[in-house]
């Protein structure tokens, strides 16, 4: 896009921020009543929080490529029922810092910091898709932390990984590990493109392709930053979708038989990209004994952002909302 | 003589041990912990080509990265990066070098021309499947080298065994070297049993190795 100007500064870039974002408002959508940042080993964790310092607390963990303000309409439904909701950034997402190198351990690190910084009480913990599968590792991790896991679509199976001949397995690892140190080799001062708030919202509709267009504007106001030539997702531009390893899906499951809390795992009925299509004679085998297991018909991957009030009760009713 | 090389946000540090002629260079590829030495080793002398060394992300003289995130695959990316470097050559690596060596000679046939695996600390890894989850809180600034959560991280990454054996057969069927892998190590932990196990994979001393893979 063409820059707004060459020299604007830091002050009026701020105010221009403001105003485009104003246009894209969101009814009920409520930015985080807190923000702090953590340091994790030298890398800053932005962590937020909705609701009453005192209220009892819960943990929400996103999922991958999302930031905790995708909660912006969630969370105070949450705080309604008198909640304090606690979330973070993952490292490289939303407010918090860049890294130089990403894995799932380092994940979980990140988030153990997080929740020891919640409350001395145990508290219930929630997690989406990459964020549920992280919260299955926290909770098998901390199970003296929580009171109960929710898991919001976040269970990988390995029904994803295609029923394939092994020469065409083997040529298809090859191609992933080109692709894996072709991504690695292309990252020296990559940055994500600039653009209007419709064009990349545009861009993240491919990824959430049953988002509406206002809720969509509406992240980028939040997710993203106004830069002299226009907005930039936050996001870093070196992470990619999946990474190159040995690690697989079904190792995920193998935690959920340890989990020893009441857990409650809800599955979309309708599979969308950014998630794993796990269906529920996957999980059933895995299920601790006691644990709920729902699959939602007709909607999709973010089931908290698709139907709030729904999630928000459902959820309630699981762990016991205060009020 | 040290050349910075770039991978993403991370300076890799490539020591040139010693000149040579136009052999195949040697590549040293260290253990876990550990860094290039400052001078090429005595085994070395036999090698008519030129010496390199390269310290891994958060190891040596090369970048340590804030909050860990270590991976077996990215310091292959960081191989791969010393690879576009100096074109072709022949690796030996101890312990955690002589894994990712091998990652490196199957993901790049043609730029690795043999591969030595030595015994060495991070020889053995993180088993077969994850273990139940832990949690280390960083105790220090992961400022210095080698970076603690290196070692950490890097002493527990899983390497099943047939994941590992993809790269070993991609480099047994891509390599125009006669003999790809040379295996030195005595201790053979799972993933490198697979390894030695597959028609083609030379088991011998690290003397034979070195000698070998000069062929």
């Amino acid at each position: 896009m063409e820059s707004t100007t060459d020299s604007i500064d830091e002050k009026s870039l701020g105010v221009l921020a403001g105003s485009e974002a104003a246009a894209v408002q969101i009814p009920g959508a409520r930015r985080p009543d807190r923000r702090t940042s953590l340091d994790v080993g030298g890398l800053s964790i932005s962590r937020v929080e909705w609701g009453p310092p005192d209220a009892p607390p819960l943990l929400f963990a996103h999922g991958g490529f999302d930031f905790a303000e995708t909660l912006n309409v969630f969370a105070p439904k949450l705080v309604e029922r008198g909640w304090r909701v606690v979330s973070w950034d993952h490292r490289g997402h939303g407010h918090s810092e860049w890294a130089q190198l990403y894995s799932l351990e380092a994940d979980i690190r990140d988030a153990a910091f997080v929740v020891e910084s919640v409350s001395a009480e145990r508290f219930p913990l929630i997690g989406h898709s990459k964020g549920g599968a992280m919260c299955l590792q926290l909770a098998v991790l901390f199970p003296h932390k929580f009171t109960h896991l929710v898991n919001l679509d976040g269970l990988p199976s390995r029904k994803t990984m295609p029923d394939v001949a092994e020469h065409q397995r083997i040529r298809m690892v090859a191609s992933e590990l080109e692709n894996w140190l072709g991504h690695r080799a292309s990252l020296v001062d990559r940055q994500r493109p600039a653009g209007t708030i419709a064009e990349l919202a545009q861009r993240r509709g491919r990824m959430n392709t049953r988002a509406t267009t206002e809720w969509l504007q509406y992240l980028v106001t939040v997710g993203g930053r106004r830069d002299v030539d226009g907005w930039r997702w936050r996001i870093d531009p070196t992470l990619r979708m999946g990474g190159f390893g040995p690690w697989r899906p079904e190792w995920s499951m193998y935690r959920l038989p340890e989990v020893t809390m009441p857990l409650l795992a809800i599955l979309c009925g309708e599979p969308e990209l950014m998630g794993w299509g796990t269906r529920a004679e996957d999980v059933e085998p895995y299920l601790p004994i006691g644990a709920e297991l729902m699959e939602l018909a007709g909607i999709g991957h973010f089931m908290h952002i698709e139907q709030p009030d729904l999630l928000v009760q459902i959820i309630g009713s699981f762990i016991g909302d205060p009020q | 003589m040290i050349t910075r090389l770039h991978h993403g946000r991370v300076e890799l540090a490539l020591h040139r041990l010693r000149d040579g002629d136009t052999t195949t260079p040697l590549l040293l590829l260290h253990p876990l912990g550990s860094r290039t030495p400052e001078v090429a080793p005595n085994w070395s002398d036999r090698w008519p080509g030129p010496v390199f060394g390269l310290d891994f992300t958060g190891h040596g003289a090369s970048t340590v990265p804030r909050g860990g995130g270590y991976s077996a695959e990215v310091l292959l990316a960081d191989v791969d990066t010393a690879l576009t470097h100096l074109g072709a050559v022949s690796i030996v690596g101890r312990g955690l070098g002589g894994y990712v060596g091998l990652l490196a000679a199957g993901a790049r046939p043609s730029g690795v021309r043999g591969v030595v695996i030595d015994d060495g600390p991070g020889l053995t890894g993180g088993g077969t499947m994850p273990s139940s989850p832990s949690f280390v809180a960083p105790v220090f600034e992961s400022s210095s080298s080698p970076d603690p959560f290196a070692l950490q991280e890097l002493s527990r990454d899983i390497r099943p065994p047939d994941y590992v054996r993809n790269f070993a057969r991609f480099a047994l069927e891509g390599s125009p070297a006669a003999e790809p892998i040379i295996v030195s190590a005595r201790i053979l932990p799972a993933w490198l049993e697979a390894v030695a196990d597959e028609h083609g994979v030379v088991r011998c001393s690290f003397e034979a190795a070195v000698e070998r893979l000069g062929r």
